[in-house]
Protein backbone atom coordinates (compact mmCIF):
# COMPACT_ATOMS: atom_id res chain seq x y z
CA UNK A 1 0.00 0.00 0.00
CA UNK A 2 3.01 2.66 1.19
CA UNK A 3 3.89 2.24 -2.71
CA UNK A 4 0.90 4.10 -3.89
CA UNK A 5 2.05 6.91 -2.41
CA UNK A 6 4.98 6.96 -4.00
CA UNK A 7 3.06 7.85 -7.17
CA UNK A 8 3.17 11.43 -8.47
CA UNK A 9 0.24 13.31 -9.29
CA UNK A 10 0.57 12.49 -13.10
CA UNK A 11 1.18 8.72 -12.24
CA UNK A 12 -1.40 8.05 -10.08
CA UNK A 13 -3.77 9.63 -12.96
CA UNK A 14 -2.16 7.40 -15.46
CA UNK A 15 -2.89 4.15 -12.79
CA UNK A 16 -6.71 5.15 -12.51
CA UNK A 17 -7.60 6.26 -15.90
CA UNK A 18 -5.91 2.37 -16.78
CA UNK A 19 -8.01 1.26 -13.16
CA UNK A 20 -5.08 -0.68 -12.24
CA UNK A 21 -5.93 1.20 -9.26
CA UNK A 22 -8.79 2.78 -7.72
CA UNK A 23 -9.20 6.25 -6.00
CA UNK A 24 -10.31 4.57 -2.63
CA UNK A 25 -7.16 2.49 -2.40
CA UNK A 26 -5.10 5.53 -3.10
CA UNK A 27 -6.56 7.66 -0.60
CA UNK A 28 -6.54 5.03 1.93
CA UNK A 29 -2.71 4.60 1.43
CA UNK A 30 -2.36 8.34 2.04
CA UNK A 31 -4.74 8.19 5.08
CA UNK A 32 -2.27 5.49 6.75
CA UNK A 33 0.59 7.46 5.95
CA UNK A 34 -0.85 10.24 7.71
CA UNK A 35 -1.95 8.35 10.23
CA UNK A 36 1.74 7.09 11.23
CA UNK A 37 3.58 9.97 10.13
CA UNK A 38 1.83 12.99 11.18
CA UNK A 39 2.67 12.73 14.70
CA UNK A 40 6.31 13.11 13.97
CA UNK A 41 6.06 16.17 11.28
CA UNK A 42 2.90 17.93 11.98
CA UNK A 43 1.90 19.17 8.89
CA UNK A 44 -1.90 18.41 9.24
CA UNK A 45 -3.72 20.04 12.05
CA UNK A 46 -6.75 18.43 10.79
CA UNK A 47 -7.52 15.45 9.17
CA UNK A 48 -10.91 14.59 7.22
CA UNK A 49 -10.64 10.70 6.85
CA UNK A 50 -14.52 10.45 6.30
CA UNK A 51 -14.87 13.04 3.82
CA UNK A 52 -11.69 11.38 1.70
CA UNK A 53 -12.98 8.57 1.54
CA UNK A 54 -16.52 9.45 0.90
CA UNK A 55 -14.82 11.57 -2.86
CA UNK A 56 -12.42 8.54 -3.72
CA UNK A 57 -15.83 6.61 -3.56
CA UNK A 58 -17.59 9.19 -5.64
CA UNK A 59 -14.30 9.61 -8.08
CA UNK A 60 -14.22 5.60 -8.77
CA UNK A 61 -18.08 6.07 -9.76
CA UNK A 62 -17.07 8.89 -11.85
CA UNK A 63 -13.63 6.76 -13.40
CA UNK A 64 -15.92 4.18 -13.98
CA UNK A 65 -18.60 6.16 -15.41
CA UNK A 66 -15.86 7.61 -18.43
CA UNK A 67 -16.93 11.63 -16.25
CA UNK A 68 -13.53 11.46 -14.79
CA UNK A 69 -12.12 15.52 -14.01
CA UNK A 70 -8.41 16.63 -14.38
CA UNK A 71 -8.20 15.35 -10.87
CA UNK A 72 -10.16 12.69 -10.96
CA UNK A 73 -9.22 10.31 -6.95
CA UNK A 74 -5.83 12.72 -6.51
CA UNK A 75 -5.66 13.39 -2.81
CA UNK A 76 -4.54 16.44 -2.00
CA UNK A 77 -3.90 18.74 1.15
CA UNK A 78 -5.11 22.00 1.85
CA UNK A 79 -3.83 24.54 3.64
CA UNK A 80 -5.42 26.14 6.76
CA UNK A 81 -5.72 29.29 4.86
CA UNK A 82 -8.40 28.51 2.37
CA UNK A 83 -11.85 28.37 3.58
CA UNK A 84 -13.17 24.46 3.22
CA UNK A 85 -16.98 24.16 3.96
CA UNK A 86 -17.53 23.02 7.47
CA UNK A 87 -13.92 22.18 8.20
CA UNK A 88 -11.85 23.76 10.38
CA UNK A 89 -10.37 26.79 8.74
CA UNK A 90 -8.18 28.80 11.24
CA UNK A 91 -5.19 29.82 9.44
CA UNK A 92 -3.61 28.12 12.31
CA UNK A 93 -4.56 30.82 14.61
CA UNK A 94 -6.76 31.33 18.32
CA UNK A 95 -8.55 33.96 17.11
CA UNK A 96 -10.41 31.71 14.87
CA UNK A 97 -10.89 29.15 17.26
CA UNK A 98 -13.38 26.27 16.31
CA UNK A 99 -14.52 28.45 13.05
CA UNK A 100 -15.86 26.46 10.39
CA UNK A 101 -16.84 28.39 7.53
CA UNK A 102 -20.13 27.85 5.58
CA UNK A 103 -18.99 28.45 2.26
CA UNK A 104 -15.84 26.78 0.08
CA UNK A 105 -13.17 29.01 -1.34
CA UNK A 106 -13.20 29.19 -5.14
CA UNK A 107 -9.64 27.44 -5.49
CA UNK A 108 -10.59 24.55 -3.53
CA UNK A 109 -13.98 24.06 -5.40
CA UNK A 110 -12.33 24.10 -8.50
CA UNK A 111 -10.47 21.47 -7.08
CA UNK A 112 -13.30 19.16 -6.04
CA UNK A 113 -14.86 19.79 -9.48
CA UNK A 114 -12.10 18.24 -10.92
CA UNK A 115 -12.50 15.40 -9.15
CA UNK A 116 -9.75 15.93 -6.18
CA UNK A 117 -10.06 14.23 -2.72
CA UNK A 118 -9.85 16.34 0.44
CA UNK A 119 -7.30 14.68 3.42
CA UNK A 120 -7.40 17.68 5.43
CA UNK A 121 -5.95 21.06 6.10
CA UNK A 122 -2.47 22.00 6.70
CA UNK A 123 -0.40 23.50 9.05
CA UNK A 124 0.90 27.05 8.64
CA UNK A 125 2.73 29.85 10.29
CA UNK A 126 -0.42 32.17 11.95
CA UNK A 127 -2.15 34.12 9.51
CA UNK A 128 0.83 33.28 6.97
CA UNK A 129 2.79 35.61 8.62
CA UNK A 130 6.29 33.68 9.11
CA UNK A 131 9.25 31.91 7.27
CA UNK A 132 9.68 29.04 9.32
CA UNK A 133 5.80 27.81 10.45
CA UNK A 134 7.14 28.42 13.88
CA UNK A 135 4.38 30.75 14.83
CA UNK A 136 1.66 28.33 14.46
CA UNK A 137 -1.18 28.26 16.88
CA UNK A 138 -0.83 24.62 16.36
CA UNK A 139 3.33 24.02 16.71
CA UNK A 140 5.95 23.81 14.54
CA UNK A 141 6.28 21.34 11.46
CA UNK A 142 9.24 19.56 11.28
CA UNK A 143 10.94 19.46 7.95
CA UNK A 144 11.51 15.67 6.83
CA UNK A 145 14.67 16.53 6.06
CA UNK A 146 17.65 16.36 8.25
CA UNK A 147 21.02 17.01 7.86
CA UNK A 148 23.39 14.49 7.03
CA UNK A 149 24.78 12.07 10.16
CA UNK A 150 22.83 14.90 12.54
CA UNK A 151 19.31 14.58 14.78
CA UNK A 152 18.63 18.30 14.78
CA UNK A 153 15.65 18.50 13.74
CA UNK A 154 15.00 21.54 10.94
CA UNK A 155 11.82 24.00 10.04
CA UNK A 156 10.24 23.14 6.56
CA UNK A 157 10.51 27.03 5.71
CA UNK A 158 7.09 28.87 5.75
CA UNK A 159 4.37 29.99 5.82
CA UNK A 160 3.00 26.66 3.91
CA UNK A 161 5.46 24.62 5.87
CA UNK A 162 3.10 21.93 5.96
CA UNK A 163 1.94 21.94 2.71
CA UNK A 164 5.65 21.90 1.58
CA UNK A 165 6.61 18.99 4.95
CA UNK A 166 3.52 17.04 3.60
CA UNK A 167 4.59 17.09 0.09
CA UNK A 168 8.14 15.90 0.55
CA UNK A 169 6.89 13.18 3.43
CA UNK A 170 4.60 11.90 0.63
CA UNK A 171 1.39 12.38 3.17
CA UNK A 172 -0.51 14.24 0.37
CA UNK A 173 -0.24 14.18 -3.78
CA UNK A 174 -0.17 17.77 -3.98
CA UNK A 175 -1.09 20.62 -1.84
CA UNK A 176 -2.50 24.26 -2.12
CA UNK A 177 -0.42 26.90 -0.37
CA UNK A 178 -0.41 31.01 -0.81
CA UNK A 179 2.70 32.92 -1.21
CA UNK A 180 2.47 36.43 -0.22
CA UNK A 181 6.21 37.47 -0.04
CA UNK A 182 7.97 34.04 -0.46
CA UNK A 183 5.48 31.74 1.37
CA UNK A 184 5.48 28.98 -1.47
CA UNK A 185 9.21 29.09 -2.84
CA UNK A 186 10.90 29.66 0.34
CA UNK A 187 9.15 26.33 1.64
CA UNK A 188 9.82 24.19 -1.32
CA UNK A 189 13.55 24.97 -1.55
CA UNK A 190 13.68 24.03 1.68
CA UNK A 191 11.68 20.56 1.33
CA UNK A 192 12.98 19.32 -2.12
CA UNK A 193 9.47 20.09 -3.60
CA UNK A 194 8.28 22.46 -6.33
CA UNK A 195 6.27 25.33 -5.78
CA UNK A 196 4.53 28.38 -7.76
CA UNK A 197 3.41 31.73 -7.04
CA UNK A 198 1.42 32.56 -10.08
CA UNK A 199 0.84 36.00 -11.30
CA UNK A 200 -1.33 37.91 -8.79
CA UNK A 201 -4.84 37.94 -10.23
CA UNK A 202 -4.02 34.52 -11.93
CA UNK A 203 -5.86 32.50 -9.02
CA UNK A 204 -9.31 33.89 -6.92
CA UNK A 205 -8.27 35.07 -3.26
CA UNK A 206 -12.26 34.41 -2.65
CA UNK A 207 -12.40 32.44 0.33
CA UNK A 208 -8.65 32.29 1.20
CA UNK A 209 -8.28 33.96 5.00
CA UNK A 210 -7.00 37.86 3.57
CA UNK A 211 -3.39 38.88 4.91
CA UNK A 212 -1.91 41.49 2.62
CA UNK A 213 -4.45 41.71 -0.19
CA UNK A 214 -2.22 43.17 -2.61
CA UNK A 215 0.20 40.97 -2.03
CA UNK A 216 -1.72 37.60 -1.51
CA UNK A 217 -2.13 34.47 -4.39
CA UNK A 218 -2.59 31.17 -3.93
CA UNK A 219 -0.50 28.45 -5.90
CA UNK A 220 0.51 24.51 -5.61
CA UNK A 221 3.38 23.16 -4.13
CA UNK A 222 3.95 19.60 -5.79
CA UNK A 223 6.71 16.91 -6.03
CA UNK A 224 7.89 17.93 -9.58
CA UNK A 225 7.28 20.46 -12.53
CA UNK A 226 4.16 18.29 -13.79
CA UNK A 227 2.41 18.07 -10.83
CA UNK A 228 2.44 22.02 -10.37
CA UNK A 229 1.25 22.29 -13.87
CA UNK A 230 -1.43 19.77 -13.40
CA UNK A 231 -2.23 21.34 -10.67
CA UNK A 232 -2.16 25.00 -10.90
CA UNK A 233 -4.27 24.24 -14.45
CA UNK A 234 -7.41 23.48 -12.08
CA UNK A 235 -6.82 25.85 -8.98
CA UNK A 236 -6.83 29.17 -11.80
CA UNK A 237 -9.75 30.68 -12.53
CA UNK A 238 -11.76 34.17 -13.38
CA UNK A 239 -14.31 34.41 -10.26
CA UNK A 240 -16.89 37.00 -10.19
CA UNK A 241 -16.09 36.99 -6.67
CA UNK A 242 -12.86 38.53 -6.53
CA UNK A 243 -12.74 41.79 -9.31
CA UNK A 244 -8.89 41.18 -9.13
CA UNK A 245 -8.91 37.63 -10.67
CA UNK A 246 -8.29 38.31 -14.22
CA UNK A 247 -10.11 37.52 -17.43
CA UNK A 248 -7.45 35.32 -19.59
CA UNK A 249 -8.04 32.01 -20.45
CA UNK A 250 -6.09 29.85 -18.60
CA UNK A 251 -3.50 27.62 -20.72
CA UNK A 252 -2.66 23.97 -20.39
CA UNK A 253 0.48 24.20 -18.86
CA UNK A 254 1.39 20.95 -18.67
CA UNK A 255 1.77 21.07 -22.47
CA UNK A 256 4.44 23.59 -22.10
CA UNK A 257 6.61 21.43 -20.50
CA UNK A 258 9.38 19.57 -22.91
CA UNK A 259 9.15 22.82 -25.21
CA UNK A 260 12.61 24.04 -26.08
CA UNK A 261 14.50 26.24 -24.76
CA UNK A 262 16.03 27.46 -28.07
CA UNK A 263 16.32 31.65 -28.82
CA UNK A 264 15.33 32.22 -24.71
CA UNK A 265 16.98 35.09 -22.82
CA UNK A 266 17.06 34.36 -19.46
CA UNK A 267 18.64 37.40 -17.07
CA UNK A 268 20.64 36.98 -13.84
CA UNK A 269 20.50 40.14 -11.94
CA UNK A 270 23.62 41.13 -9.90
CA UNK A 271 21.84 42.37 -7.13
CA UNK A 272 20.65 38.65 -6.09
CA UNK A 273 24.23 38.59 -4.87
CA UNK A 274 23.94 38.86 -1.48
CA UNK A 275 26.99 39.44 1.46
CA UNK A 276 27.06 36.39 3.89
CA UNK A 277 25.44 34.39 0.71
CA UNK A 278 27.03 30.65 1.06
CA UNK A 279 29.34 29.95 -1.87
CA UNK A 280 27.76 26.50 -2.44
CA UNK A 281 23.98 28.85 -3.17
CA UNK A 282 26.48 30.89 -5.91
CA UNK A 283 27.44 27.28 -7.17
CA UNK A 284 24.02 26.57 -7.64
CA UNK A 285 22.90 29.14 -9.69
CA UNK A 286 25.71 28.79 -11.89
CA UNK A 287 25.00 24.87 -12.47
CA UNK A 288 21.20 26.31 -13.13
CA UNK A 289 23.20 28.67 -15.94
CA UNK A 290 24.88 26.19 -17.47
CA UNK A 291 22.22 23.93 -17.38
CA UNK A 292 19.75 26.33 -19.33
CA UNK A 293 22.86 27.50 -21.63
CA UNK A 294 23.12 23.74 -22.84
CA UNK A 295 19.60 23.58 -23.48
CA UNK A 296 19.71 26.60 -26.01
CA UNK A 297 19.24 29.09 -23.68
CA UNK A 298 21.30 32.63 -23.69
CA UNK A 299 22.29 33.67 -20.59
CA UNK A 300 22.23 37.50 -19.91
CA UNK A 301 23.31 39.88 -17.09
CA UNK A 302 20.43 42.43 -15.92
CA UNK A 303 20.31 44.75 -13.50
CA UNK A 304 17.21 45.00 -10.93
CA UNK A 305 18.62 48.12 -9.02
CA UNK A 306 15.64 48.51 -6.72
CA UNK A 307 16.39 44.90 -5.25
CA UNK A 308 17.46 46.28 -1.88
CA UNK A 309 14.40 47.99 -1.03
CA UNK A 310 12.10 45.20 -1.99
CA UNK A 311 12.01 43.81 1.70
CA UNK A 312 11.93 46.79 3.26
CA UNK A 313 9.06 48.32 1.94
CA UNK A 314 7.37 45.08 1.83
CA UNK A 315 7.51 45.43 5.44
CA UNK A 316 5.72 48.71 5.79
CA UNK A 317 2.86 47.35 2.59
CA UNK A 318 2.10 43.91 3.78
CA UNK A 319 2.08 44.94 7.59
CA UNK A 320 0.01 47.53 6.94
CA UNK A 321 -2.72 45.74 4.88
CA UNK A 322 -2.66 42.92 7.73
CA UNK A 323 -3.19 45.27 9.97
CA UNK A 324 -6.53 46.68 7.72
CA UNK A 325 -7.24 43.34 7.42
CA UNK A 326 -7.13 41.80 10.32
CA UNK A 327 -9.35 43.81 12.04
CA UNK A 328 -12.18 42.03 11.57
CA UNK A 329 -11.70 39.52 14.31
CA UNK A 330 -13.13 41.17 16.88
CA UNK A 331 -14.96 38.16 19.06
CA UNK A 332 -18.45 39.38 17.74
CA UNK A 333 -18.92 37.10 14.20
CA UNK A 334 -16.82 34.39 14.80
CA UNK A 335 -13.86 32.90 16.89
CA UNK A 336 -12.30 33.49 19.95
CA UNK A 337 -13.99 35.94 22.79
CA UNK A 338 -12.63 36.90 25.78
CA UNK A 339 -15.45 38.73 28.10
CA UNK A 340 -14.47 42.58 29.40
CA UNK A 341 -16.02 45.05 31.27
CA UNK A 342 -17.36 46.55 28.19
CA UNK A 343 -17.11 46.46 24.27
CA UNK A 344 -13.67 47.56 23.61
CA UNK A 345 -12.37 45.42 26.50
CA UNK A 346 -13.67 42.94 25.23
CA UNK A 347 -12.02 43.53 21.77
CA UNK A 348 -8.75 44.21 23.09
CA UNK A 349 -8.55 41.02 25.39
CA UNK A 350 -9.94 38.71 22.64
CA UNK A 351 -7.26 40.16 20.06
CA UNK A 352 -4.59 39.74 23.05
CA UNK A 353 -4.99 36.32 23.80
CA UNK A 354 -6.45 35.43 20.60
CA UNK A 355 -3.04 36.64 17.88
CA UNK A 356 0.38 35.16 18.59
CA UNK A 357 3.56 37.65 19.15
CA UNK A 358 4.70 37.90 15.10
CA UNK A 359 0.86 38.72 14.25
CA UNK A 360 0.55 40.96 16.61
CA UNK A 361 3.86 42.70 15.80
CA UNK A 362 2.58 43.35 12.39
CA UNK A 363 -0.59 44.88 13.32
CA UNK A 364 1.52 47.27 15.57
CA UNK A 365 4.24 48.22 12.75
CA UNK A 366 0.85 48.28 10.06
CA UNK A 367 -1.27 50.61 12.80
CA UNK A 368 1.73 53.09 13.50
CA UNK A 369 3.23 53.46 9.50
CA UNK A 370 -0.48 53.95 8.62
CA UNK A 371 -1.41 56.25 11.68
CA UNK A 372 -1.97 60.19 11.09
CA UNK A 373 1.32 62.05 10.46
CA UNK A 374 3.40 59.07 9.48
CA UNK A 375 1.14 57.95 6.45
CA UNK A 376 3.14 60.16 3.74
CA UNK A 377 6.56 59.08 5.33
CA UNK A 378 5.99 55.59 5.17
CA UNK A 379 3.13 54.17 2.97
CA UNK A 380 3.48 56.14 0.51
CA UNK A 381 6.99 56.14 0.10
CA UNK A 382 6.50 52.44 0.04
CA UNK A 383 4.31 52.79 -2.33
CA UNK A 384 6.11 54.48 -4.47
CA UNK A 385 9.54 52.55 -4.56
CA UNK A 386 7.13 49.39 -5.03
CA UNK A 387 6.26 51.39 -8.12
CA UNK A 388 10.26 51.27 -9.19
CA UNK A 389 10.74 47.53 -7.95
CA UNK A 390 8.11 46.93 -10.82
CA UNK A 391 9.23 49.21 -12.96
CA UNK A 392 13.44 47.27 -13.26
CA UNK A 393 11.54 44.02 -14.47
CA UNK A 394 9.40 45.81 -16.76
CA UNK A 395 12.87 47.04 -18.09
CA UNK A 396 14.63 44.03 -18.44
CA UNK A 397 11.54 42.30 -20.05
CA UNK A 398 11.50 45.21 -21.98
CA UNK A 399 15.04 44.28 -23.31
CA UNK A 400 14.33 41.28 -24.67
CA UNK A 401 15.07 38.88 -20.67
CA UNK A 402 12.41 35.89 -21.16
CA UNK A 403 12.69 35.09 -17.35
CA UNK A 404 14.59 35.97 -15.01
CA UNK A 405 17.06 32.70 -12.65
CA UNK A 406 17.91 33.79 -8.86
CA UNK A 407 18.44 31.54 -5.86
CA UNK A 408 15.48 31.16 -3.98
CA UNK A 409 16.56 31.38 -0.61
CA UNK A 410 20.12 32.91 0.97
CA UNK A 411 20.71 29.34 2.72
CA UNK A 412 19.37 25.51 3.00
CA UNK A 413 16.61 24.92 5.97
CA UNK A 414 17.57 25.94 9.63
CA UNK A 415 17.03 24.75 12.80
CA UNK A 416 13.70 24.50 14.47
CA UNK A 417 13.72 27.45 17.41
CA UNK A 418 16.95 29.20 16.31
CA UNK A 419 17.97 31.15 18.49
CA UNK A 420 19.83 33.81 16.25
CA UNK A 421 16.46 34.13 14.56
CA UNK A 422 13.83 34.29 17.10
CA UNK A 423 15.70 37.28 19.14
CA UNK A 424 15.49 39.14 16.02
CA UNK A 425 12.91 39.97 13.64
CA UNK A 426 14.07 41.43 10.88
CA UNK A 427 17.12 38.74 10.38
CA UNK A 428 13.92 36.31 9.89
CA UNK A 429 12.87 38.86 7.47
CA UNK A 430 15.76 38.21 5.11
CA UNK A 431 14.98 34.95 4.51
CA UNK A 432 12.87 35.81 1.40
CA UNK A 433 14.98 38.54 0.38
CA UNK A 434 14.63 36.73 -2.97
CA UNK A 435 11.09 35.88 -3.46
CA UNK A 436 9.84 39.39 -1.92
CA UNK A 437 10.18 41.15 -5.00
CA UNK A 438 8.26 38.55 -6.90
CA UNK A 439 5.05 39.61 -4.89
CA UNK A 440 5.85 43.59 -5.25
CA UNK A 441 5.24 43.45 -8.82
CA UNK A 442 3.01 40.97 -8.97
CA UNK A 443 4.76 38.74 -11.02
CA UNK A 444 4.53 34.85 -11.39
CA UNK A 445 7.88 32.69 -9.68
CA UNK A 446 8.28 29.28 -8.97
CA UNK A 447 11.21 27.46 -6.95
CA UNK A 448 12.42 24.39 -8.42
CA UNK A 449 15.05 21.95 -6.40
CA UNK A 450 18.52 22.41 -8.31
CA UNK A 451 20.73 20.06 -5.94
CA UNK A 452 22.48 19.23 -2.37
CA UNK A 453 24.61 21.03 -0.25
CA UNK A 454 27.83 19.77 1.71
CA UNK A 455 24.88 19.23 4.68
CA UNK A 456 23.01 17.54 2.43
CA UNK A 457 19.78 19.64 2.30
CA UNK A 458 18.44 20.95 -0.84
CA UNK A 459 18.82 23.85 -2.17
CA UNK A 460 15.97 25.72 -4.63
CA UNK A 461 16.73 28.11 -7.59
CA UNK A 462 13.95 30.61 -8.36
CA UNK A 463 12.58 31.52 -12.31
CA UNK A 464 10.66 34.80 -12.45
CA UNK A 465 8.97 35.69 -15.59
CA UNK A 466 6.42 37.96 -17.18
CA UNK A 467 2.90 38.47 -15.77
CA UNK A 468 0.68 35.46 -17.05
CA UNK A 469 3.80 34.13 -18.60
CA UNK A 470 3.58 30.81 -16.51
CA UNK A 471 4.25 28.77 -19.24
CA UNK A 472 7.42 29.74 -19.79
CA UNK A 473 7.87 28.81 -16.38
CA UNK A 474 7.21 25.86 -16.38
CA UNK A 475 9.20 24.71 -19.76
CA UNK A 476 12.53 26.60 -18.03
CA UNK A 477 11.88 24.34 -14.74
CA UNK A 478 11.86 21.32 -16.11
CA UNK A 479 14.94 21.92 -17.78
CA UNK A 480 16.56 21.93 -14.36
CA UNK A 481 14.66 19.44 -12.94
CA UNK A 482 15.68 17.23 -15.86
CA UNK A 483 19.20 17.93 -15.11
CA UNK A 484 19.41 18.15 -11.06
CA UNK A 485 16.78 15.50 -10.77
CA UNK A 486 14.28 14.90 -7.79
CA UNK A 487 15.02 14.95 -4.57
CA UNK A 488 13.63 12.99 -1.83
CA UNK A 489 14.45 12.87 1.98
CA UNK A 490 15.76 9.85 3.56
CA UNK A 491 13.08 8.32 5.84
CA UNK A 492 13.81 8.78 9.73
CA UNK A 493 10.53 8.22 10.64
CA UNK B 1 12.07 57.79 13.23
CA UNK B 2 11.72 55.39 15.99
CA UNK B 3 8.81 55.12 18.93
CA UNK B 4 8.61 55.35 22.91
CA UNK B 5 6.48 53.60 25.31
CA UNK B 6 3.76 56.34 25.29
CA UNK B 7 3.29 55.58 21.36
CA UNK B 8 3.63 52.03 21.90
CA UNK B 9 0.73 52.08 23.52
CA UNK B 10 -1.27 54.90 22.14
CA UNK B 11 -0.76 52.44 19.00
CA UNK B 12 -1.90 49.48 20.33
CA UNK B 13 -5.40 51.11 21.70
CA UNK B 14 -5.44 52.21 18.07
CA UNK B 15 -5.40 48.43 17.34
CA UNK B 16 -7.28 47.26 19.99
CA UNK B 17 -4.72 45.25 21.62
CA UNK B 18 -4.24 45.08 24.92
CA UNK B 19 -0.59 45.17 26.14
CA UNK B 20 0.92 44.35 29.16
CA UNK B 21 3.80 46.90 30.81
CA UNK B 22 6.28 44.54 30.29
CA UNK B 23 5.40 43.40 26.75
CA UNK B 24 4.73 46.90 25.55
CA UNK B 25 8.51 47.17 26.48
CA UNK B 26 9.63 44.19 24.48
CA UNK B 27 7.47 45.30 21.64
CA UNK B 28 9.03 49.19 21.87
CA UNK B 29 12.59 47.16 20.80
CA UNK B 30 11.25 45.22 18.27
CA UNK B 31 9.06 48.38 16.81
CA UNK B 32 12.57 50.30 16.90
CA UNK B 33 14.15 47.37 15.26
CA UNK B 34 12.12 47.31 12.14
CA UNK B 35 11.64 50.75 11.92
CA UNK B 36 15.46 51.24 11.46
CA UNK B 37 15.67 48.73 8.60
CA UNK B 38 12.95 50.17 6.52
CA UNK B 39 14.13 53.69 6.94
CA UNK B 40 16.40 53.49 4.13
CA UNK B 41 13.85 53.97 2.35
CA UNK B 42 14.43 57.37 2.52
CA UNK B 43 17.18 57.42 1.01
CA UNK B 44 15.13 56.31 -3.01
CA UNK B 45 14.82 58.92 -5.42
CA UNK B 46 10.72 58.97 -5.90
CA UNK B 47 10.53 61.83 -7.92
CA UNK B 48 7.61 62.27 -9.98
CA UNK B 49 7.48 57.97 -9.49
CA UNK B 50 2.98 57.26 -8.78
CA UNK B 51 2.26 54.84 -5.87
CA UNK B 52 1.29 52.07 -6.97
CA UNK B 53 -2.54 50.94 -6.80
CA UNK B 54 -2.84 48.36 -8.68
CA UNK B 55 0.34 45.62 -9.93
CA UNK B 56 -1.66 44.50 -12.70
CA UNK B 57 -3.01 47.45 -14.74
CA UNK B 58 -6.96 46.86 -15.21
CA UNK B 59 -9.84 48.28 -14.61
CA UNK B 60 -11.96 47.37 -11.93
CA UNK B 61 -14.44 44.65 -13.06
CA UNK B 62 -18.18 45.61 -11.22
CA UNK B 63 -21.06 43.48 -11.15
CA UNK B 64 -24.60 44.62 -11.89
CA UNK B 65 -26.05 46.34 -8.76
CA UNK B 66 -28.67 43.09 -8.30
CA UNK B 67 -29.27 40.88 -5.30
CA UNK B 68 -27.15 37.65 -6.01
CA UNK B 69 -27.18 35.63 -2.29
CA UNK B 70 -28.61 36.28 0.82
CA UNK B 71 -31.50 34.38 3.12
CA UNK B 72 -28.85 32.49 5.08
CA UNK B 73 -28.95 34.66 8.41
CA UNK B 74 -28.39 30.74 10.05
CA UNK B 75 -25.29 30.37 7.73
CA UNK B 76 -24.21 33.77 9.16
CA UNK B 77 -24.60 33.40 12.67
CA UNK B 78 -23.40 29.64 12.67
CA UNK B 79 -19.75 30.53 14.18
CA UNK B 80 -20.53 33.74 16.33
CA UNK B 81 -19.58 33.36 20.32
CA UNK B 82 -23.34 34.59 21.03
CA UNK B 83 -25.74 35.27 19.13
CA UNK B 84 -29.60 35.23 20.06
CA UNK B 85 -32.28 35.11 17.26
CA UNK B 86 -29.86 35.37 14.51
CA UNK B 87 -28.49 38.85 16.25
CA UNK B 88 -24.94 38.94 17.18
CA UNK B 89 -24.59 39.40 21.26
CA UNK B 90 -22.13 42.01 22.36
CA UNK B 91 -21.80 43.42 25.47
CA UNK B 92 -23.82 46.85 26.58
CA UNK B 93 -22.95 50.05 24.33
CA UNK B 94 -25.49 52.23 25.20
CA UNK B 95 -26.45 52.63 28.99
Amino acid sequence: MTELTKLTIAEARAKLTAKEISAVELTDAYLAAIEAVNPVINAYVTVTPEKAREMAKASDARIAAGKAGALEGIPLGIKDLFATRDVHTQACSHILDGFKPKYESTVSQNLWDDGAVMLGKLNMDEFAMGSSNESSYYGPVINPWKAEGSNQQLVPGGSSGGSAAAVAAQLCAGATATDTGGSIRQPAAFTGTVGIKPTYGRCSRWGIVAFASSLDQAGPIARDVRDCAIMLKSMASVDAKDTTSVDLPVPDYEAAIGQSLKGMKIGIPNEYRVDGMPEEIEKVWQQGMQWLKDAGAEIVNISLPHTKYALPAYYIVAPAEASSNLARYDGVRYGLRVDGKDIVDMYEKTRAAGFGTEVKRRIMIGTYVLSAGYYDAYYLQAQKVRTLIKRDFEIAFANGVDAILTPATPSSAFGIADEDLASDPVKMYLNDIFTVTVNMAGLPGMSVPAGLDHKGLPLGLQLIGKPFDEETLFKTAHVIEQAAGTFSPKKWW
Amino acid sequence: MSVDLATVKRVARLARLAVSEEEAQKMMGELNGILGFVEQLSEVNVKDVEPMTSVTPMVMRKRDDVVTDGDKADDIVANAPATTENFFMVPKVVE
